[in-house]
């Protein structure tokens, strides 16, 4: 007997997403999940909502799934009201702050490049960065802000997602994919018409050796501030940093939440996939943060958590067919970015899975791409 | 042992900490949520932060965490 047409091993953001969509084709849903419902990735996440440019000339697919998913983001927030709410969804912007005349000059060109694309970017001078963040330490040279970027709490959004596709939740941990059935640790086994295997870094089990590599992160959240951040803060420096493969680096990223929190990352440290904290990068981390929030010191650290993103060999998500596998299809290796590219995501594997023109162009993401 | 809290004199025994304090002389919350729900010492161990109060003008202090002395001023959120 059939558990559910399409069967979602994971319950993250992008099992979500991706449960939704299938669910919105009229299909049946199974969701396998072995622990918390968006209680791994995309609970460490820090819910940005993002404008990822290509400006560098390089490849332009993360431009693509990000602009697509956008759309799709505000398409699910225009269906309802509650929508906004339940996500606590604020577009609080993002200010891409430039400390020194190198990174300005990046700064103009994001701002040219996504102005001449007809997305909204505007360029701050110093003086008017300090107006806008007075918190801010002086001497910055400015910032590219990007207005219409938002945040959001992703794991009250998988879990409307997952709620409104109606699945089938089947809590256990999968042991093995044959062709649309899988087995589960407990003995059972689920019978669909077709595997989507959304399980973030636990996914590498079932693909081919180093397609998926952990990046661990960590962030760190205050006491509620008196003085206001409004925008999310990021370091132009976040960029260069966050594809240096080899070094553990940290980068300025702080968020305000709703009543005032602050939310302080970020981290990264490739190929770490353990979970407590690491004081010795926690503190680099708030000393970076603390470099341009002079301020922040003075406030309590409520909690430090760690996190650890999906991140695939080349960089890119895997969305597609199984390399190997028939009847298993992928949505995994999204690394930072699976909030903001988690709707397009599910829609272009939807779009593939059954057999319809993919709005986006699929090469980039071909999972097969792994194997030579 | 006397201590202020919310500028009422209040009577405490000796070696107590703040949040023993607070409960002793029948304060049931130390600061609000943001949806304004009362909160108090859940932990008792300084993990849960939720017994947050001004210590001698000092903000943000764990009440579990500090002990009550002679003339100390306690002001709650709640």
């Amino acid at each position: 007997m059939r558990s559910a047409d399409v069967l979602i091993v994971g319950g993250g953001i992008v099992g979500a997403a991706c449960a939704r969509e299938y669910a919105r084709q009229g299909l049946s849903v199974a969701v396998v999940e072995r622990a918390a419902l968006g209680g791994g990735a995309t609970a460490a996440s820090m819910g940005h909502l993002l404008v990822v440019d290509a400006e560098d000339g390089g490849d332009a697919s993360e431009f693509q799934l990000s602009q697509r998913s956008l759309r799709l983001w505000q398409d699910w927030l225009d269906e309802s009201p509650a929508h906004a709410e339940l996500a606590e969804h604020e577009r609080c912007g993002t200010l891409w702050i430039a400390a020194d005349a190198e990174e300005l000059a990046l700064a103009e060109r994001k701002c040219a490049w996504l102005t001449a694309r007809g997305l909204p970017a505007e360029l701050l001078d110093a003086a008017a960065l300090a107006r806008l963040e007075p918190q801010l330490r002086p001497g910055l040279a400015g910032a590219l802000r990007v207005a219409g970027d938002a945040r959001v709490y992703p794991p009250k959004v998988a879990a409307a997602w997952l709620q409104q596709a109606k699945v089938q939740l089947i809590r256990g941990e999968v042991t093995a994919i044959d062709g649309a059935s899988l087995r589960l640790a407990d003995g059972r086994t689920l019978w669909g018409a077709m595997v989507v295997l959304c399980a973030g870094l636990a996914s590498q089990r079932f693909l081919p050796p180093g397609c998926l590599l952990p990046k661990k992160g960590q962030l760190a959240i205050t006491q509620r501030a008196p003085a206001a951040v409004s925008h999310q803060l990021v370091e132009l420096g976040y960029i260069k940093k966050a594809h240096l493969a080899h070094e553990d680096t940290v980068s300025f990223n702080v968020q305000p939440r709703p009543g005032g929190q602050l939310l302080i990352g970020s981290s990264r440290q490739v190929g770490r996939s353990d979970a407590p904290l690491d004081l010795a990068m926690l503190r680099r981390m708030l000393q970076c943060a603390a470099g341009y929030l002079p301020g922040l010191p003075e406030l309590s650290l409520l909690r430090c958590w760690s996190g650890i993103r999906p991140a695939s060999a080349d960089g890119q998500p895997l969305i597609g067919a199984h390399p190997e596998l028939a009847r298993v299809w992928l949505a995994t290796g999204h690394e930072g970015l699976g909030i903001t590219t988690s709707l397009a995501s599910a829609e272009l594997l939807a779009d593939l899975s059954l057999g319809r023109a993919p709005a986006l162009s699929p090469a980039p993401y071909a999972p097969a791409r792994f194997v030579a | 042992m006397k201590i202020i809290i919310n500028g009422i004199e209040a009577e405490v025994p000796a070696g107590v900490t703040v949040a023993a304090a607070l409960a002793h002389a029948g304060h049931g919350a130390t600061r609000r949520s943001l949806s304004g729900q009362p909160r108090q010492a859940f932990c008792g161990m300084g993990v849960c932060q939720e017994c947050r109060v001004r210590i001698d003008g000092q903000p943000e202090r764990l009440a579990c965490m500090s002990l009550a002395v002679e003339g100390m001023l306690v002001e709650t959120l709640a």
